[in-house]
């Protein structure tokens, strides 16, 4: 598939962040917060940088996504429907009995899910484990995977970032989504985890520091992590949460419950103007 | 009779992975700081390129071996029962079990035969706990050729297994040209109708001892080889419980959550009898040497017999 152009990704992932308010809206519940803030590394790693084929998901030489922040997946599976996995209004029956888009990432209901997560801190594990199946078998597939930064607080992180550089997993990158608000306030109040950076440095991976909404920044980082040999690399991802629906950028309140009627539609609006700007830009 | 080999199941875990590994490629092992104890390191002695050690991380431990199966390997994680299944659980649970991934957990130094480390090594919930994980195989074999046939049958099956491996070395009962492995499917080691003992893992041949001896004072106790605690035999337990009216189940576990909730799980569905349990009893161990933990715990012949010939008086 050609890579689509920078105003093009911008499209998708407003679109993205529309699926997940829809999406959320129709489960009565969900993560939007997160889910808009990590909507345009989704767009770009599935549009531009993953070797992926929604018809064959199951290949054995395909890259590899894991969301250790697995309760974002509203803007994943909305992106997942846009390349073409499965159809976009399963969306509207996310998290329903039955549906095959679950609450959290589920390996086995759902087309192009590499791995189930949710649970924090598991998901960069099995990333670790996928990209080493990948030198053991003599395989040039990448694996990628996605935190939250209140998700850095759990102990299995730093187990796995041991092991990934301890194993020279240079065909890993961890992309933090770092939105700065986890459910009990700021990261900096709850967790303190800064400095992130100095962290996976010690850790022994190279880091780059970027803003995640900025897709030629997206873009750079991941080429140079192409670059890196025998380390794992790391992209600390700047974003803000619950990005662009006016009333949830940067509320602590927006993690994890969904619109009602009015507020769905306000976020519908905003983000279909938004979309409709956007095009007109293509 | 064939020789009988005294070897702890570790060992005989160990030596079963590398005669696998010689003809499956996608075998592959990961330990936590434990090799020279889980005894993977006959595997990582034989096929360095294939064996990681992960540290003393058992979380990640699990995570990783997730992975890799996810990738299409056959992972294999060791460590001690306790930190393998108790540090670990949430990760088997969601990371292994939920998504049904193919990997193999071996706990090690299960039970209060761990001996003079004392409690905090000595797992006597690692059967509970993996026993309620929906899809998971729970395996505690008996002796070193059971150990070997239901490690391989382990690494044939697509899916989560967890098999317990004993620190003790215990002699071996069963005939390596006659013994079968047959996952899910218990073994009558002797016959006899006045109650049914059922055993699981390293105290089964203290059961057996138990019921040989019995026999001479006139007592024909069946005796059962539950090598395979879930998916349970129902069907031998049923029969035994009809044909028997009374059970003994013996196991070195806690009597909550492993054999004996097991057993009468079966029983109180399809056919209520009696069921006496000899297990630990709600408590943890201490420091000792094995064979006198054993004895003090109830689980070696003595006790076996004294509670058999008090079940069928």
């Amino acid at each position: 598939m050609a890579c689509k152009s920078v105003a093009e990704l911008k499209v998708l992932a407003a679109k993205a962040r529309l699926g997940a308010v829809i999406g959320t809206y129709h489960a009565k519940s969900g993560h939007p917060g997160g889910s808009l803030s990590a909507a345009d590394i989704f767009t770009y790693l599935y549009f531009n940088e993953m070797n992926v084929d929604p018809s064959n998901p199951q290949d054995p030489d395909r890259d590899r996504f894991v969301l250790s922040k697995g309760h974002c997946c509203p803007s994943m599976y909305a992106v997942m429907a846009m390349r073409g996995y499965f159809d976009w209004d399963e969306l509207k029956k996310l998290r329903h009995i039955g549906a095959m888009l679950q609450g959290h990432p589920d390996m086995k209901s759902t087309p192009g899910v590499d791995m189930s997560s949710g649970s924090l801190g598991q998901g960069v594990s099995a990333a670790c484990g996928m990209a080493l199946a990948a030198k053991l078998d003599n395989k040039d597939y990448r694996v990628y995977t996605v935190l939250g930064d209140g998700e850095c607080e759990e102990g299995q992180v730093w187990e796995a970032a041991m092991f990934a550089s301890h194993n020279k997993l240079d065909n890993l990158v961890v992309i933090v989504d770092q939105n700065g608000l986890q459910i009990d306030g700021t990261v900096e109040e709850v967790g303190g985890i800064e400095p992130l950076d100095k962290k996976f440095e010690s850790f022994g991976f190279e880091v780059a520091k970027i803003d995640g909404h900025n897709f030629d920044e997206i873009k750079a980082a991941l080429d140079k992590a192409k670059t890196v040999k025998d380390k794992p690399f790391a992209i600390l991802a700047k974003t803000v949460k619950g990005k662009g629906v006016s009333f949830m950028e940067n509320q602590v309140g927006w993690h994890g419950k969904a619109c009602n009627a009015d507020e769905l539609a306000v976020a519908t609006k905003e983000l279909e103007d938004e979309i409709a700007r956007l095009e007109a830009e293509v | 009779m064939a020789e009988v080999v005294c070897k702890a199941t570790r060992e005989s875990f160990g030596m079963a992975l590398c005669e696998m590994a010689k003809t499956n490629k996608d075998i592959v092992v990961l330990d936590a700081d434990l090799a020279a104890a889980t005894k993977t390191s006959i595997f990582q002695k034989e096929f360095p390129e294939r064996f990681r050690d992960c540290g003393i991380a058992e979380g990640n431990m699990l995570g990783v071996a997730a992975g890799l199966a996810a990738a299409g390997k056959i992972p294999v994680a060791a460590s001690f029962a306790m930190f393998a299944t108790g540090r670990a659980y949430e990760q088997i649970r969601n990371s292994v079990a939920y998504p049904h991934l193919n990997v193999k957990i071996a706990g090690s130094h299960a039970g209060i035969s761990t001996g003079e480390d004392g409690a905090t090594h000595q797992c006597l919930e690692d059967i509970a706990l993996m026993r309620t994980l929906p899809g998971m195989t729970v395996l505690n074999p008996a002796d070193h050729y059971e150990m070997m046939e239901a490690t391989k049958a382990a690494l044939k099956l697509d899916g989560p297994v967890y098999i317990r491996l004993g620190r003790l070395a215990i002699d071996s009962f069963n005939d390596p040209e006659t013994y079968k492995f047959e996952l899910g499917k218990g073994i009558t080691l002797h016959e006899g109708n006045d109650v049914a003992v059922i055993a699981t893992g390293l105290v089964v041949n203290e059961a057996r001892k138990a019921v040989e001896a019995l026999e001479k004072e006139g007592i024909n106790a069946r005796l059962i080889n539950i090598h395979t605690i879930k998916p349970i035999d129902r069907e031998i337990i049923v029969k035994a419980a009809q044909e028997c009216g009374q059970l003994i189940t013996v196991e070195e576990h806690n009597v909550i959550g492993g054999l004996a909730d097991a057993v009468c799980e079966v029983t109180s569905e399809e056919c209520p009898v009696k069921v006496t349990r000899i297990g630990v009893y709600d408590r943890f161990g201490y420091s000792g040497p094995a064979w006198d933990l054993l004895e003090k715990f109830g689980l070696t012949e003595t006790n076996i017999k004294k509670v058999i010939r008090e079940t069928v008086k």
